[in-house]
């Protein structure tokens, strides 16, 4: 638990002081949103019939863009190796890893969420669903995006190979999430959806650290 | 005793020598068959069936159709489960049968997605339709290419196929999730999915040509698959002596 | 498998043991045939032109690279807690300190010891906090080889502990390597330069190894 421990502060250290690792997934997020409005239309019926699927799309594309780099500077650097020779399960590194990427970049676009859910129109008694299903979703995404970084750590072609293996992989997580927040839009009851949601993130959770590690050691030619 | 015979047959499994030997003796056999079931399948299907009361004709691609797409299904969940093979008991075997049994179902659930296009326009007026299947085979291809892509940018054939092993394993659990999931979205939409024929109600007329054509379609990917695993295993122990020999014996 | 203990001479111990081990990458023989046993208190040295796969044999040695044919096998299941092994690359973080950097190698490879003393003996005093973005590549080598400093591990695994390392450094990291035997580690590293007598030799070329035993007078 004290490897754990160390590494999380270690990661929350790294990332902070590298700070555009942080705002550019927030800022991403942000200017994908305002598109929308000057894309389709202004028109407030029209923004809240899309606003679910526009928000959630563009918070899974920043999570995805942001985990492009996840392990690149670690394999770079030599660190990865050391995490993997060491006596201590790489699961719990890496998992000290993605918690500390999703509290500096996931949960951040998960405390920003009500401001560009009012901005796209949608009323005020769904912000909660919406900042709930992101919180739910995102670390999720978070996990099952990294397990597509480090298959492609050592490849130097990132972005868009990491786009094709693991946008299909999200597409569960999209729907239940856009699918709350369209469900508390139209009145509907939102609880089992949540639920699910929270399923998922529960097999993510228990499953996608192992796989992440597997995948590193994978693509150190093992 | 059992076990010593498991475990005897699966080091004859996982040598690419006994799997050479093997399906050099299976596939004059198999073959033939494969194109022979397939063949009766699609004719009896396309030509002798049957027509719907209500598609009229049709309805026959589904002869195509049904049988691709179980066919991309099947042949994703064996590539996850040659990939967990492959990454947890690193069998050499199972690497070969990854990426022989990617391209076949790649291009069987790009028939399918064609096909049930073709199928859309006089069913439903469109040639798509978010409908649950047609939708999960889509994000099926695109799994597919997933694990074809990643096979492709990797050098090192073992580690190529061991990553692509990894995310065919995900992506088995995602099939499964993806597909409940698409179906749960038809019913918060309440849209305008018509249900295709159903599988209870379908006329034994119809059926057994499709059973058939099915049965046809699998051994066909069968055979595909041991021709492309033949190929990389000679290509994989190219130094070593059983091939050597077998590259001077074919020359002679 | 043996146990180390209950020898009455542990230095004799053998702790690595390699049998026809052979590695083939991006369709090149690196080497073929390889066998040897290394014992506790021994120095290997790994040459070989680049390209020859020093890298790689290491790598394959600390269980990084699974592709290869042959045995590689330590002396206990768990060696992997014995293990102090330095890559290629330093693993060193240009945002963190040395301080920081060294005391995140510790907590992964559960190694006790002073970080600050360790630093103090490879030359890095005053630097602790100074991030490792403003070092020479020396420098950081240096926090590297800090860990070399701290608690004792069995096994020493070194690619190129020499590298970009002044006159003063060579010398240190000398006596630090024959300490370490003496004591009865085994330490196989990579390099052109010679530790001193008594070394072990493997030399890797064109596709064959060659072990020539040291034990220079």
């Amino acid at each position: 638990m004290s490897v754990f421990r160390a590494a999380l502060s270690r990661e929350l250290l790294v990332l902070w002081r590298s700070p555009a690792e942080i705002i550019n997934p927030l800022f991403f997020f942000v200017m994908v949103i305002s598109l929308f409005p000057l894309a389709i239309s202004p028109k407030p019926e029209l923004l809240a019939l899309v606003a679910p699927g526009v928000l959630w799309v563009a918070a899974l594309l920043a999570v995805m863009l942001s985990l492009d780099g996840l392990f690149r500077r670690d394999q770079e650097s030599g660190v990865l190796e050391l995490l993997l020779t060491a006596p201590v399960m790489a699961v719990v590194p890496v998992s000290a890893k993605l918690l500390a990427h999703w509290l500096l970049t996931g949960l951040p676009l998960v405390l920003i969420s009500p401001v560009l859910a009012h901005m796209l129109q949608l009323p005020d008694a769904v912000l909660g669903t919406v900042m709930l299903s992101l919180l739910l979703g995102t670390p999720a995404l978070t996990i099952i995006g990294a397990i597509g970084a480090a298959l492609t750590v050592g490849l130097n072609r990132g972005g868009i190979l990491l786009a094709v293996l693991v946008l299909p992989l999200y597409i569960p997580v999209l729907i239940f999430g856009a699918g709350a927040v369209s469900a508390a839009v139209d009145g509907g009851a939102v609880n089992g959806i949540l639920a699910i949601l929270g399923a998922l993130l529960a097999l993510t959770v228990s499953l996608g650290p192992l796989a992440v590690a597997a995948g590193l050691k994978i693509s150190s030619g093992n | 005793m059992v076990w010593q015979t498991i475990k005897r047959w699966y080091h004859m499994l996982g040598s690419p020598r006994y799997f050479y030997t093997f399906s050099s003796a299976l596939l004059p056999w198999l073959t033939p068959i494969a194109l022979l079931v397939f063949t009766v399948g699609i004719v009896w299907g396309l030509a002798f069936a049957p027509s719907d009361y209500q598609q009229g004709n049709s309805y026959r691609i589904i002869f195509i159709h049904v049988p691709a797409s179980s066919g991309a299904l099947m042949g994703y969940m064996a590539m996850g489960v040659a990939g967990l093979v492959a990454v947890v008991w690193r069998m050499k075997m199972a690497e070969v049968m990854m990426k022989a049994i990617a391209p076949f179902g790649a291009a069987l659930a790009a028939i399918s997605l064609a096909t049930g296009a073709l199928w859309g326009k006089p069913t439903w007026g469109t040639y798509w339709q978010w409908d649950a299947r047609m939708t999960s085979m889509l994000i099926l291809l695109f799994m597919y290419v997933g694990v074809i892509a990643l096979q492709n940018v990797i050098r090192d054939p073992r580690q190529a196929a061991r990553a692509a092993g990894l995310l065919a394993m995900v992506g088995v659990i995602n099939v499964i999730i993806v597909k409940y999931s698409v179906e749960w979205v038809q019913t918060l939409h309440q849209g305008s999915t018509l249900k295709l024929v159903g599988e209870s109600t379908i006329n034994p007329a119809m059926k057994y040509p499709l059973l058939i054509s099915m049965l046809g379609t699998w051994l066909l990917y069968a055979v595909n698959v041991l021709v492309r695993a033949r190929t990389e295993v000679v290509w994989r122990e190219r130094r070593s002596k059983w091939v050597r020999k077998l590259v001077k014996g074919g020359g002679q | 498998m043996s146990q180390p203990s209950t020898h009455s001479d542990a230095e004799t111990a053998p702790r690595l043991v390699l049998e026809q081990l052979s590695c083939e990458r991006d369709d090149r023989l690196l080497f073929s045939g390889l066998s040897l046993t290394a014992s506790a208190g021994e120095i290997w040295q790994i040459t070989g032109a680049n390209g020859a796969g020093k890298t790689t044999l290491l790598r394959i040695l600390v269980g990084l690279h699974g592709f290869y044919e042959g045995v590689c096998q330590w002396w206990q299941p768990q060696w992997q807690q014995e293990l102090l092994y330095l890559g290629h690359q330093p693993g060193v973080r240009e945002e963190l300190n040395p301080l920081e950097n060294l005391r995140y190698a510790c907590a992964l490879s559960e190694q006790g010891g002073d970080p600050m003393a360790a630093l103090a003996a490879v030359g890095l005093q005053g630097f602790e906090d100074v991030p490792a973005a403003h070092l020479s590549a020396g420098q950081k080598r240096r926090i590297a080889l800090a860990r070399l400093w701290l608690e004792h591990k069995a096994v020493w695994v070194l690619d190129e502990p020499y590298t970009a390392i002044d006159q003063d450094g060579v010398a240190a990291l000398d006596q630090r390597i024959q300490q370490a035997a003496q004591a009865g580690a085994l330490v196989i590293y990579t390099s052109h330069h010679q530790v001193g007598d008594g070394v072990r030799r493997l030399h890797l070329a064109h596709g064959q190894a060659e072990v020539t035993s040291g034990g220079l007078a």
